[in-house]
């Protein structure tokens, strides 16, 4: 099995030459941190992806609440569970995208015939998904609020940490099996067909802890643990297998 | 044929003879469910058995990872066949005794609902060694299969916590609930076919699947030893 | 030691045999221009080389290592793709992949970009530059490193001809400093003027080596017999 991450080698001085100055060992942070920033850099610059991810959000935000017309009491018992759906359509949408621009001119190819570690490229994405998705999150939830004439009776802070756990949760996997998802024929659809059954754990918990929460039924302490399990869970997974699938060509 | 298999086939068809037999005459009539109650001697080992199916998978999909040796790829994939097959019995068997006995087609318990996921896991497990492409396939499906038995335990806790929020029927009685001794006979010596039957399975499926690696290893030493020019190249559609 | 050095190897996609069992050394210090028709596994073998491929069997060793991944700040590779962010611009595109090896210097990046005669000072993104244009960057990207061992796939497809010229006038260079410059390309005549050896490759076997590119060489669309 591949190492957890691959060993950056030493620059070589190759027999009498000089030595090739500034070139160091690349740091897995500093690499991380590159990457991350040059991702928002491109995002920035094809706004339309931005846009277009915006509007879908707010596109599904609008067809849920035809679909369900609820009591302001009713209402906190379900918005949990709408909000997270439409987080979860929307987030399989933009992370297609990411992968996506590193197939454009195979840059991707860049990447892995450099010494820079795998690692750093999926802690890279996943962060930047995470952002993304974040923000996409940030715009859905006043309209929850205005369409749902929602309010919470419990803390917000819980919310925000439930909603950062949830977040990482489907954004690790995600960002995983997106990779994956390069490999396969149908690429857009394989990866919310292998993504959805895995987080069927995390969106139950998310979905309930969110509900206790808006409701001021309880403390969802059990969900918020369980989310921090999975979250550590699989993003360890992640870490150890993302070299196995990036080099599976 | 080879001889063992026939010895394999005789062994769990008497098997499974004899489990039909305790099951649905052997065993005491459950005293408030009636009849219908003898589906959970199918019901119950076909779960057992899918579960263990599934943990074979996953050490084969370890073992691959680690040595990429072929067999425990083709072990990995029979295995995860024929435990979809018994989780798809658990399914069924599922609504089936529910409906006339609790009145419910569904309970979203925590076997019942730990059942469905695994089967969802196991399908998409599948589905993704269909459409991946090239040779890699092996790899990203002992990869996926990883993920998702780690996963199993997360979705028992997380139905269980669930649960205890919104309190739902159990299938099959609670987990502390006694079973009567010679429901138990019925159930082991059903549970023992099961297995012996889905050994039997696996196995065919698995020589199913050392024979095809031969074919395309021979037609991959013939793509290098061969001598013409300007032939089409064959491709693989697997 | 050879800088490349190939033992039986075999790719397999499928049933179809890529590559079927190559074996050769190449030493150090030279410029290698490796031809053959479509098909014939000519990019496969550079993947191979390059680490972004694993042979299905024979064995790699570049630069005295046998694991790919430990010769990687010495390599440099381009492909007929340019490797490139479209919405960067050049200077960007060659920090980021600079820091990719660890050099944090601007200067290096100016350097490459000079190298391919280019200007640095350029702020169109990437995406808007013509092929030959996109290519001298990728170029500058393989090179801002100062790799040994430099792999070109196809560098020349759809690139026009001044473009082509520099390029290939730039790995002469490269090639007299000590660097050993690999190249597949159908555009034998471009690279005739600097090549030290050319590599056949039919029907995923090596076909012959030869001094320089051969005149009979250097029409690859002209009918001809498989070379022996």
């Amino acid at each position: 099995m591949s190492a957890v991450l691959d060993k950056t080698p030493p620059a070589h001085n190759a027999g009498g030459k000089p030595g090739v100055g500034s070139m160091s060992a690349p740091s897995v942070a500093r690499v991380t941190r590159s990457t991350l920033a040059k991702d928002v850099r491109l995002e920035w610059r094809s706004k339309d992806a931005i846009n277009s991810m915006l509007f879908f959000s707010l596109l599904v935000v609008v067809i849920f609440a035809f679909g369900f017309d609820p009591t302001a009491e009713e209402s906190r018992r379900i918005a949990g569970g709408l909000f997270w759906m439409a987080v979860l359509f929307s987030t399989v949408v933009a992370l297609n995208q990411t992968w996506a621009r590193e197939l454009r001119n195979q840059v991707l190819d860049a990447y892995r015939v450099s010494p820079a570690s795998p690692a750093s490229l999926f802690i890279a994405k996943a962060v930047g998904n995470f952002i993304f998705v974040a923000t996409l999150e940030v715009l859905m939830v006043p309209l929850f609020v205005v369409f749902y004439n929602l309010r919470s009776l419990g803390p917000v802070w819980q919310l925000l940490l439930v909603a950062a756990l949830s977040t990482w949760a489907l954004v690790v996997n995600g960002t995983f099996f997106g990779a994956m998802s390069i490999r396969t024929r149908s690429r857009e659809i394989m990866l919310p067909l292998i993504l959805f059954p895995i987080s069927i754990p995390a969106l139950l918990t998310m979905v309930e802890a969110t509900t206790q929460i808006l409701t001021g039924e309880s403390t969802p302490t059990f969900g918020i643990q369980l989310l921090l399990i999975y979250d550590i869970v699989f993003t360890t997974i992640c870490l150890t297998l993302f070299s196995t699938i990036l080099n599976a060509e | 044929m080879k001889p063992g298999i026939v010895i394999f086939g005789i062994v769990a068809a008497a098997l499974l003879s004899y489990g039909l037999h305790a099951a649905l005459v052997g065993a005491p009539t459950e005293q408030t469910m009636g009849d219908v109650q003898r589906i959970f001697y199918y019901h119950v080992p076909s779960a057992w058995t899918a579960f263990l199916l599934f943990f074979v998978n996953f050490v084969a999909s370890i073992w691959y990872l680690v040595r990429r040796n072929p067999i425990a790829d083709a072990i990995a994939v029979s295995a995860a066949e024929v435990g979809v097959v018994f989780c798809t019995v658990v399914l069924v068997t599922g609504p089936i005794w529910a409906k006339p006995v609790w009145g419910i087609w569904w309970t979203w318990d925590a076997r019942l609902t730990s059942t469905l996921v695994l089967w969802l896991i196991y399908v998409s497990y599948l589905i993704l060694r269909r459409y991946a492409t090239g040779g890699q396939t092996q790899v990203m499906a002992a990869v996926l299969a990883i993920f998702g038995f780690l996963d199993v335990p997360l979705v028992y806790m997380a139905i269980r916590w669930f649960r205890t929020q919104h309190p739902q029927p159990v299938i099959g009685g609670g987990e502390g609930s006694g079973i009567h001794p010679s429901m138990m006979h019925a159930l082991m010596w059903n549970f023992v076919a099961f297995l012996v039957f889905a050994g039997l399975v696996m196995w065919l499926r698995y020589r199913i699947e050392l024979a095809s690696r031969a074919i395309e290893s021979e037609f991959a030493q013939r793509a290098v030893d061969d001598d013409l020019h300007g032939h089409m190249p064959v491709r693989s559609t697997r | 030691m050879p800088a490349v050095a190939l033992s039986d190897v075999v790719r397999h996609f499928g049933r179809f045999a890529a590559l079927r069992g190559i074996t050769a050394d190449f030493a150090p210090g030279k410029l290698y221009v490796i031809l053959g028709e479509n098909g014939a596994g000519k990019s496969t073998l550079l993947r191979i080389v390059a680490g972004l491929l694993q042979p299905t069997r024979g064995t790699v060793r570049i630069l005295g290592e046998s694991e790919i991944r430990n010769a990687a700040t010495r390599t440099g590779y381009m492909g007929h793709a340019p490797l490139l962010y479209d919405e960067l611009d050049a200077m960007e595109n060659l920090r980021y992949f600079a820091g990719l090896y660890g050099i944090q210097d601007d200067s290096r990046c100016r350097a490459a970009i000079e190298r391919v005669a280019l200007d640095p000072g350029l702020t169109r993104r990437v995406g808007q530059y013509s092929q030959g244009m996109r290519q001298r960057i990728s170029l500058a990207r393989a090179i801002l490193h100062d790799p040994e061992l430099l792999l070109l796939d196809e560098p020349f497809s759809n690139v026009d001809v001044t473009s082509a010229r520099e390029m290939a006038r730039l790995l002469g260079g490269m090639r007299d400093q000590g660097k050993t410059v690999f190249v597949v390309t159908h555009q034998a005549a471009v690279m005739e003027p600097v090549a030290d050896e050319c590599v056949v490759i039919t029907s995923g076997r090596l076909a012959a080596r030869e001094c320089g590119i051969p005149l009979h060489l250097m029409a690859p669309y002209a009918a001809q017999e498989p070379v022996r």
